[in-house]
């Protein structure tokens, strides 16, 4: 299958790439990696009449230590995620999810910022951005502005992005805990997570467990509040609104994110 | 030292390694230049009357050459079976998939844009999307039929099947679930006519009969069709001759006089290609309680899909094969074939083998854990024994060769069976998370029973090099490298010099071609009789040209010469012998049918481990017999038994069509019908066995199938049994972890 | 728009709509057909090609995105001399192919898998083969040729 025709326009600069959605309006859509982008609209599902491509915006793509935390570029890869020594020895449970994204060709082209403007609940890299408390950047016509993670994703591939707002930056403080790990529970490898669990240190958020991704409240009130990984790990669901698919039932769900959120608790101990 | 039985590296692999296979959309042929592109408009509704279909918008967008209908097809003959398949449909829709029109453009990415202009008009119907639903007979999908059931039959004995004398009896009602085949290549054909001559590309595993079914469709005289298949990109049985959707291709070009060419995507593979599988079945099974089982009885509800294409000749292959390997006293089986709102039901890998094994063998485990005995013992009690053979069965198969125990002692063996007993016990005693089971089958496949025949002809020409027409037709499964070998065997003369040419109708104008695992019995043996003839030839001419007399001359296989025996001096090549022979060198044409079918047979032992928390199973090891008899090229047959065993496992644990209420269906991309990929799946343990038949001289059997037949009931039995002592005595298949965790769940709330 | 890519090192030009998929510039524009095209959900892999020396799904990405790059195909694989790549050497001798149709996609994610791990595990060729879907050889054959060709091509000492 193929896309419904569309113009495509490249852009050599961030400015130019606000410049081309500020044009192109509501029909315009960027296009980083292109791999959440381009299966929709084979299928048709989404038909932009206008793609930016923001590919080539090298001056997105970085991984640094920056004052109190790591800066990472929108448009790094998460093949260059998995492989970078700094998020090893300081971010090792970005580095590790962004191993399990897709399959190696996927990690090849994808980025992390379009992982997360898609804002697809399913996805896993939405959840880790969730667990280490990142900030996002992004940029618009009257400049740049930060975005709590806790506040970009709204609503069923909703994100706080406006229309033309183009992300260009995830900040990542450094973890208060060592202890870190991400429970990715699937049928096969290649799967998008049927539930996924994220922890670091006393953070917890889940992966597929409603229409948004979502921090795991009960579980991180149960940690402050001196609970144990097994007790605490009993309130995964809580506030979680799973739907029934052809992956799973809504109950299934909710045993898979108490189990694995015990075992993330657990390894996440271990660790630290 | 002959060639038979050794390892020989396929011949077909360079191409295929370096410029990658000719299949049919990499078709660049002069005939093909211009030709128009096909897109089909599918029905996106399971169940509905047609009452317009609007094609004016389609028919102006740029680049569109036509847009076709029913409407543009002569009408069916008044007064037909009610229940035949249209080509396309024309007042009325029965699964989501079924083409409805076709969209001819100029280029390739035309078609889709011009398909979704296609305003077809649907009033729905109340859809049948399942078995249950077809049984009560509320929504009939044919206008004057009386039910949804097409076609019933029997095996052995009735509905008095006795189990007079078991002290157990029991009884269960399963399901074996619909499968997509995925074969990689979707399906795609060309058309094009040339003179007078309408010529056709298509990926089909039998181009004989998809000339016929395209003549019969088309009125036309099949002298006037040729067809030819390119690399084929897999077939699994789905693609046997040709179906609907490519003989209105083939329309297509003779009603436009355009060449036409056709590839589907992958979404409409997974609902316009047939399915497979689609049965739900009520075993019964009774016996005693030190471990003989006395009766078995097997009915089962075929799902055909909207169609009878093929669906009552499979479930018709279950009844007869469902007593498996087993001695039984008192055994019957029985089907019905309904018609549902869903894709057509034919063949796929097994094609209504694996469902009789996989019903057997799972009675024989839900037997076993009823009287408490190692469902390896029940088995060794109960096989047939060697000396029994030919063994006529309970539901009237009669198997030529079998050495059933034989095999599960080996595979036993190699796995050391008792070890891993130990080590589940171990972790039942520890309340392990991850628990360990352990699966067995023992089954036997009915291969070549279709009684076709199959044809060779060899031809060797003055430069001393042979050419083999063949009646089988290859995609994947290594004929040119098999048949190569056979004919050096029979007549010495290298592998290197020898083509084999498959897939031409001009070429090999009689043919059945590619199903049912029969290609090396019956096509491997019409090329060893057609060399054998070729030889005949040879000598007689040999004996003309050193002048001596036939019956002391001899063939040196070795060096592809003919002789007076013992004196290398009188020495012939074939060359010299074909070029005395005339023009046409030397030429034989052979057609092997043999006496009966073969009965492959083997035993498969998977080990895997259960996650009692999330009830996921993860298949760890897979040893297996299967036991083909005489095997011509152990790479190849291993090759068979690797992608046979990968396939049956997927059905034991991930792959199944689904469909919801209304008949839509819910697994149309290869994101949410679960193929089978290398992370799911471990290296297989293959134990070596050969059993030779009589049936054929070479002493072979198929070998395509007989992986999938077994490896199902093995691991599906594997899940079970690591659940076991939980209280679990059946899932469903596939055993997803979602289920293996319900099924844990209720076995704790019933204790 | 008009789109420059070198295919197995040779500069193909051509004037393409925007929406045209590498996967097609290569069989069509290119006229290299041994990547072929599987499904339509970036899951199958059998249009897997090398893009600046990496595994991509050429399905999945735009001849616009990989205008000025460097594609790879199997028809690139063997050198210049006609020898066969460790990885072709490896799926002949392991009988790692059948139909073939997946083959060429599969053999250039297995060359992207060795260039970032020369010497792999049989479960790390697993992971690394996730995004290839093979329908004929039930992938046993393949995970060894793979191993083969991070020996050189050449195959284990036992077989079976």
């Amino acid at each position: 299958m193929i896309p419904a025709p569309f113009f495509y326009r490249r852009a050599g600069t961030v400015e130019e790439a606000l410049d081309l959605a500020a044009g192109a309006g509501d029909d315009g859509k960027y296009l980083a990696g292109g791999h959440s982008l381009l299966p929709l609209m084979k299928l048709r599902f989404a038909v932009p009449e206008v793609l930016i491509d923001i590919g080539r915006l090298a001056e997105l793509s970085y991984i640094r230590a920056e004052d109190g935390h790591i800066a990472v570029g929108a448009l790094t890869r998460h093949h260059d995620l998995e492989h970078s020594e700094l998020l090893a020895a300081e971010l090792p449970l970005l580095a590790h999810a962004a191993g399990l994204v897709g399959d190696p060709q996927v990690r090849h082209r994808g980025t992390i910022g379009g992982s997360l403007a898609h804002g697809d609940a399913a996805s896993d890299l939405p959840a880790v951005a969730l667990a280490l408390d990142a900030t996002l950047v992004a940029r618009g016509p009257s400049g740049s502005r930060e975005i709590a993670a806790t506040e970009f994703f709204s609503g069923l591939f909703e994100t706080a992005l406006e229309p033309g707002e183009l992300l260009t930056e995830i900040r990542i403080p450094k973890p208060a805990q060592r202890g870190w790990s991400f429970q990715k529970f699937t049928k096969r490898a290649i799967d998008w997570a049927i539930v996924g669990v994220v922890v670091q240190g006393g953070q917890v958020a889940l992966v597929n467990m409603g229409s948004v991704p979502m921090r795991a409240a009960g579980v991180e009130r149960a940690l402050a509040a001196g609970a144990g990984p097994a007790d605490a790990a009993a309130h995964a669901a809580e506030g979680a609104s799973p739907v029934a698919d052809l992956g799973a039932s809504t109950a299934y769900r909710e045993h898979l994110a108490r189990v694995l959120t015990a075992r993330a608790l657990a390894e996440a101990a271990s660790r630290n | 030292m002959s060639i038979m039985g050794t390892r020989v590296l396929r011949t077909e692999d360079p191409r295929l390694l370096t410029q990658g296979g000719v299949y049919t959309d990499d078709l660049r042929l002069p005939e093909l230049t211009g030709a128009a592109y096909v897109t089909v408009v599918r029905s996106p509704i399971a169940h509905a009357l047609i009452t317009g279909i609007d094609t004016s918008a389609a028919a102006e967008l740029p680049g569109v050459v036509a847009v076709l209908t029913s409407a543009d097809m002569p009408a069916p003959p008044e007064g037909g079976d009610a229940t035949a398949e249209p080509l396309l449909a024309a007042d009325r829709v029965r699964y989501v998939g079924e083409p409805v029109a076709l969209v001819l453009t100029e280029g390739r990415y035309q078609g889709e844009d011009a398909a979704e202009l296609v305003s077809v008009d649907y009033d729905p119907l109340p859809a049948v999307p399942g078995i249950e639903e077809a049984l009560t007979g509320e929504t009939l999908l044919f206008p004057g039929t009386e039910s949804n059931i097409l076609a019933t039959g029997t095996a052995g004995e009735g509905d008095d099947t006795s189990f007079d004398g078991c002290d157990v009896v029991l009884e269960r009602t399963i399901v074996n679930q619909r499968l997509a085949p995925v074969p990689l290549e979707p399906r795609a054909m060309a058309a094009a006519w040339t003179g007078d001559r309408l010529t056709i590309w298509s990926s089909t595993q039998n181009p004989q009969l998809a000339r016929g079914a395209i003549a019969g469709a088309l009125g036309l005289d099949p002298a006037l069709i040729r067809v030819i298949t390119p690399d084929v990109g897999g077939g699994f049985g789905a693609k046997v001759a040709v179906d609907r959707d490519a003989i209105c291709v083939a329309w297509a070009a003779k009603h436009t006089g355009h060449a036409v060419r056709w590839i589907e995507s992958r979404s409409e593979n997974l609902v316009g290609m047939v399915h497979g599988r689609a049965q739900r079945q009520t075993y019964k099974i009774g016996g005693t309680t030190d471990g003989r089982v006395l009766s078995y009885r097997l009915d089962v509800v075929q799902d055909c899909g909207a169609f009878n294409r093929l669906g009552a000749f499979l479930a018709q292959l279950t009844v007869l094969m469902a007593a498996g390997v087993y001695d039984l006293q008192h055994g019957g089986a029985s089907f019905r074939a309904v018609v549902t709102n869903t894709t057509p039901i034919a063949a796929y890998r097994g094609a209504g083998r694996p469902e009789a094994a996989a019903a057997i063998e799972r009675a024989i485990d839900d037997f076993a854990a009823e009287i408490g005995m190692d469902p390896a013992e029940v088995r060794r009690i109960n096989v047939v024994p060697p000396d029994k053979f030919p063994f006529t069965t309970a539901t009237g198969a009669t198997y030529d060769t079998g050495e059933y125990a034989a095999g599960l002692e080996r595979v036993l063996a190699a796995a050391d069976y008792p070890a891993l007993r130990a080590e589940q016990a171990r972790r039942r005693e520890g309340a392990d998370t991850v628990q360990l089971g352990l699966g067995i089958s023992v089954y036997v496949e009915i291969t070549a029973g279709d009684m076709g025949g199959e044809t060779a002809r060899v031809v060797v020409d003055d430069t001393g090099a042979a050419t083999v027409f063949t009646g089988s037709s290859a995609h994947g499964q290594g004929h040119h490298t098999a048949w190569a070998m056979l004919v050096q065997n029979e007549l010495g003369i290298p592998m290197e010099s020898i083509t084999v040419v498959h897939g031409d109708t001009d070429a090999i104008p009689e043919a059945i071609g590619t199903f049912g695992s029969r290609s090396l019995q019956l096509g491997g043996t019409a090329v060893v009789q057609a060399a054998g003839v070729v030889k005949e030839q040879a000598r007689r001419l040999a004996a003309e040209m050193i002048e001596a007399a036939e019956a002391d001359l001899e063939l040196d296989t070795a060096r592809g010469t003919w002789q007076v025996r013992g004196d290398p001096a009188s020495a012939l090549s074939w060359g010299q012998i074909a070029e005395r022979a005339g023009p046409d060198g030397l030429a034989a044409d052979a057609r092997f049918d043999a006496s009966a079918p073969t009965f492959p047979f083997g035993a498969h032992l998977a080990v895997v481990e259960v996650d009692t928390e999330t009830g996921k199973a993860t298949l760890v090891r897979h040893v297996t017999v299967d036991d083909a008899g005489r095997i011509l090229n152990p790479v190849l047959a291993e090759g068979q038994r690797h992608g046979g065993i990968a396939q049956g496992v997927a059905q034991a644990l991930l792959e199944e069509v689904r469909y919801d209420p209304d008949g839509n269906p819910l697994t149309s991309t290869l994101v949410d019908y679960a193929a089978i990929t290398a992370t799911e799946l471990p290296s297989f343990e293959l134990v070596a066995s050969e059993t030779p038949t009589p049936i054929n001289p070479l002493g072979a059997k198929g070998i395509g199938e007989a992986g999938t037949v077994g490896s199902t009931p093995a691991v599906l039995n594997a899940v079970i049994d690591a659940v076991s002592h939980l209280g679990v005595r059946h899932i469903d298949m596939p055993a997803t972890p979602e289920k293996v965790w319900a099924a844990i769940n209720e076995a704790r709330a019933a204790r | 728009m008009k789109v420059a890519i070198s295919v197995n090192g040779r500069q193909v030009e051509a004037e393409v709509e925007d929406r045209l998929l590498l996967a097609h510039f290569v069989r069509e524009q290119a006229g290299l057909t041994a990547t072929n095209i599987g499904c339509d959900t970036t899951s199958c892999g059998a249009c897997t090609v090398l893009l600046d020396g990496e595994s991509v799904k050429s399905c999945t990405v735009l001849a616009a995105q990989a205008d000025g790059h460097e594609v790879t195909t199997c028809e690139g694989l063997a050198g210049a001399d006609g020898r066969w790549h460790a990885v072709q050497q490896g799926f002949h001798a392991e009988h790692g192919l059948q139909c073939g149709f997946c083959t060429p996609g599969m053999m250039m994610a297995a060359v992207s898998l060795l260039a970032e791990n020369p010497d792999p595990t049989e479960e790390e060729v697993r992971t690394g083969l996730e995004g290839n879907l093979c329908r004929c050889t039930g992938y046993h054959n393949i995970v060894r040729a793979v191993l083969a060709a991070a020996r050189d091509g050449q195959p284990a000492a036992e077989a079976s």
